[in-house]
């Protein structure tokens, strides 16, 4: 059986599933029940001055039947007395000495923190989160993702929590940024041990039309929240890329984002995560969901013989590239297999419309389409519609011509194959 | 409405196919692929874009979905109930092929109108006042198809039917566990609501009126009366009282009362669809011994194999390669003499028995109705149907036909498209004129 034990700056777990920094990870109920159910970590819910929240919290996207592949919260940090957040963690860590506990904090002064790490470290805690990311209601008050903003900011504060902190620092940052590298390299200078992300992005996840009130409603008003769930990972997976592959960050990541399985799990590790933070998916369907994430990976690994979680970290960061290093002359186009092919034309008018004009009714009246496969630029489209696996594939087809880039095309003239269904 | 009352005998049905609630329909709509150029729209006579209609109710603009099945179809919602989907729109989903259950499009075309009719969603209105006439005889399913896309146009219509009430077969032949005559009744209601659909009932053409003073009426007609009455059965004794045709015991259920409760054995006799949905009728009536009795054998009977199996579920027993050749009885009918047939359909000799039969129901057929246009000079008639292009017109200038007495006997659905075509080509044609 591989060993799924993660250590992400320090902070080692019996496996890289954590509870993120949210409700599920509220309490010490909560917390102690997912430990049970395997979770090998949790991100306590963020401590700091406690809060009054409102009512309602959250939203969700859905799309055909499904709802909260997109959600969003407007919820703020704990609302529950610091006393009792801090007997729970130390009564939890008892109980699962082996289990990572880490504590998110969000103060605003040096003494507030210096204080409330104390008191953490004294609770027990095996590593701090430091909360640079909320997006909404916590940075109106200057605290949150109004530091994950600010390198300076983030980079004075990450100091002082390692001043004070003896146990490994993350730091947690904001995706609404432009760009992330400068605010993990603000936390790498400031001396944190790591960083996690992404932390939500900033949102309206819809708008009653009944009403005419963005949601999620609170009374007659609204206001804009934190996005997550599975239709961040893509954002959340570039981001943590785009920090894996800078030569000037060297800290572990702990990935977070739209995590609902244990492939999507292991897409976060594969670009260079060592833990990976779970919210969203638990809310909607309970901690139960690591049983397949720990099984999963276990049976990926086993299958492909890796032995330990390190083998797999960043193993993908090496192939994320510019766009100017791709090989302009790979040729692949489409092939339908039309012993598979049920003739729902999907492919056809997806292309007619939305791509090349290259997919055909058959001539001799079948319904499964052809391809012009001179015109086909092999740009997926019909494949990512086909519903039926396996049945459209994208084939590479030899065309004599030697790899080239655009790079090496403006700076060296690579010769480039001739352009496809560009008329 | 129509005049239905409230005790008869096909009101102990339930529905064979239940409605759907909003939620199953809307999980239903979410597994349509939403296929182009969709199989399933190729499957349906009247060409319902089903993908949109679908789609429609996916993102809860139930409305918008009723006016697309309503637009290619008026009659739409009796056509979700009494369709036989399995083989038309259903038979032909691309998840058949995919060994996933096909989309049930019977039962969401059933929610999105039913949705229509509840809350009075109407989307057609009467064209401007063409001055134009058009004659339709026969008040079925052709016949009000042709009317309503005729009103669109503007051309005036008046229906000439021979009994008391519009409404053809939809409202006196079919199951009643698919369709009942009061939602029947109220689908014809619908359409009539468009408005200047003129009704003259109890009039039969070419009888009370002869075609000379319809065409002098009328700048068009559009014949669309159907099929005549039950064939009846060469037996001996088979105009014993308790021997009746099909489609005459099937207007007494559904629009009047029966008493079965002297039935014990109960014999039809055909293999048509009319002949399975009596057996089905008897059954759910409560009759304890009901069989088919059909000449040929089970795989060439001409109903649906799906209808045999629900039949066959329901106990109904299969007596193939079997004729009925005498009945007997004291007063009424108490005993059929049937004899089996060899593979050339010749009696096999010494195989004749009695069995014990205290109803028998004729389904062999109706006949054809095609020697009453014998007035219409153009119009040809073959093998009892008239004669119609794919316009619908028969070679009587300004005469078209649709439904079964052009068809032959067919579906509800295939009288619809048939009527409806033939408004669009009668338009046309006064166009022209």
């Amino acid at each position: 059986m591989p060993d799924l034990t993660s250590n992400t700056g320090g902070i080692v777990s019996p496996n890289p599933f954590w509870l993120a920094s949210a409700p599920p990870a509220n309490s010490g109920g909560q917390v102690q029940r997912a430990f049970d159910a395997g979770w090998g970590g949790a991100v306590w819910k963020t401590l700091g001055t406690p809060i009054q929240n409102v009512s309602s919290r959250f939203g969700a996207t859905r799309w055909k039947g499904a709802s909260g592949v997109g959600f969003n919260n407007i919820e703020l940090i704990t609302d529950r007395p610091l006393e009792t957040n801090f007997r729970e963690i130390y009564e939890t860590k008892k109980k699962y000495p082996k289990h990572a506990i880490i504590v998110s904090l969000m103060v605003e002064t040096r003494e507030e923190w210096k204080e409330i790490i104390a008191r953490s470290e004294d609770a027990g805690a095996d590593g701090l989160e430091l909360n640079f990311g909320c997006p909404h209601g916590m940075c109106e008050r200057g605290m949150g993702s109004a530091v994950g903003q600010e390198p300076k900011v983030n980079e004075r504060i990450t100091g002082w929590a390692k001043e004070f902190a003896k146990v490994p620092v993350l730091v947690k940052l904001t995706p609404n940024v432009g760009d992330i590298v400068p605010h993990g390299l603000a936390a790498q200078r400031g001396g944190a041990d790591g960083v996690s992300l992404i932390n939500t992005i900033k949102s309206i996840i819809g708008v009653d039309i009944d009403r005419f009130v963005p949601e999620p409603r609170v009374a007659g008003l609204s206001t804009n929240g934190g996005y997550c769930g599975a239709a961040v990972r893509p954002i959340a997976l570039h981001m943590t890329a785009a920090l894996s592959r800078d030569p000037g960050f060297h800290l572990p990541i702990s990935g977070i984002g739209g995590i609902t399985n244990w492939r999507d799990a292991l897409e976060f590790i594969l670009l260079g995560s060592s833990s990976v933070q779970v919210c969203t998916e638990v809310m909607l369907r309970g901690y139960r969901i690591v049983e397949d994430m720990i099984e999963g990976l276990e049976t990926y690994m086993s299958e492909r013989g890796f032995e330990r979680l390190d083998q797999l970290v960043g193993k993908a960061v090496p192939a994320y590239s510019e766009w100017g290093d791709l090989d302009l002359n790979y040729e692949t186009v489409a092939k339908i297999d039309a012993s598979a092919c049920i003739g729902c034309q999907l492919c056809m008018v997806a292309c007619h419309d939305g791509a090349h004009q290259c997919i055909h009714p058959n001539p001799d009246g079948s319904r499964v389409p052809t391809i012009d496969e001179d015109e086909c630029v092999g740009c997926n489209l019909c494949q990512i519609v086909c519903p039926v696996p396996q049945c459209i594939s994208m084939v590479q087809v030899p065309n004599g011509y030697t790899p080239a880039t655009w790079n090496e095309h403006v700076e060296a003239g690579a010769q480039l194959r001739p352009k496809k269904g560009a008329h | 409405m129509a005049d239905i009352p409230a005790d008869r005998s096909e009101a102990s049905f339930e529905d064979f196919k239940p409605a759907y609630t909003k939620a199953q329909a809307v999980v239903e709509a979410n597994r349509c692929l939403y296929c182009y150029d969709a199989p399933c729209v190729k499957a349906c006579p009247t060409s319902i874009d089903i993908p949109e209609f679908i789609r429609k109710i996916a993102t809860d603009n139930v409305r918008g979905s009723a006016r697309t099945i309503l637009e290619s179809n008026i009659l739409g919602m009796s056509c979700a109930r009494v369709c036989p989907v399995e083989v038309l729109c259903v038979g032909d989903c691309v998840y058949n092929e995919l060994g996933v259950p096909p989309i049930q499009i019977g039962k969401l075309q059933r929610f999105s109108t039913d949705e229509a009719y509840a809350a009075g969603w109407r989307f057609h209105e009467a064209g401007s006042d063409t001055g134009k006439s058009v004659g339709l005889v026969g008040g079925g399913p052709a016949s009000l198809a042709c009317a309503h896309r005729l009103r669109r146009f503007g051309h005036r219509v008046t229906i000439y039917e021979k009994r008391d009430q519009i409404g053809g077969l939809n409202l006196t032949g079919v199951a009643p566990y698919k369709i009942k005559a009061d939602r029947a009744a109220e689908e014809i209601d619908y359409v009539m609501a468009i408005g200047g659909i003129d009704v003259v009932t109890g009039v039969s053409v070419p009888g009370d009126l002869s075609w000379d003073e319809l065409r002098k009426r009328h700048d068009a007609l559009f014949v669309g009366f159907g099929l005549g009455p039950d064939s009846i059965l060469s037996a001996a004794g088979g105009d014993l009282p308790g021997i009746v045709g099909a489609v005459d015991w099937i207007e007494q259920m559904k629009l009047g009362r029966l008493d079965l409760s002297a039935v014990r054995s109960a014999m039809v006799v055909g293999g048509g669809n009319t002949a399975l949905d009596v057996v089905r009728e008897l059954r759910g009536l409560g009759v304890p011994e009901v069989a088919l009795v059909y000449r040929g054998d089970e795989a060439v009977m001409s109903g649906y194999a799906h209808e045999w199996a629900a039949a066959k579920e329901e106990g109904v027993r299969g007596l193939f390669r079997t004729l009925p050749v005498a009945f007997s009885g004291d007063g009424k009918v108490e005993r059929a003499r049937l004899v089996r047939m060899d593979e050339h359909k010749r009696p096999i000799d010494g195989s004749e028995h009695e069995v014990p039969c205290d109803l028998a129901i004729v389904a062999v057929g109706q006949s054809k109705l095609g020697e009453l246009c014998a007035g219409l000079a153009g119009v040809k008639v073959e093998k009892g149907r008239i004669l119609v292009g794919p316009d619908q017109a028969t070679g009587e200038p300004g005469v078209y036909a649709g439904g079964d007495c052009a068809n032959g006997g067919t579906e509800v659905v295939n009288a619809v498209a048939e009527g409806r075509d033939a408004a669009v080509s009668i338009d046309a044609w006064l166009g022209r004129t």
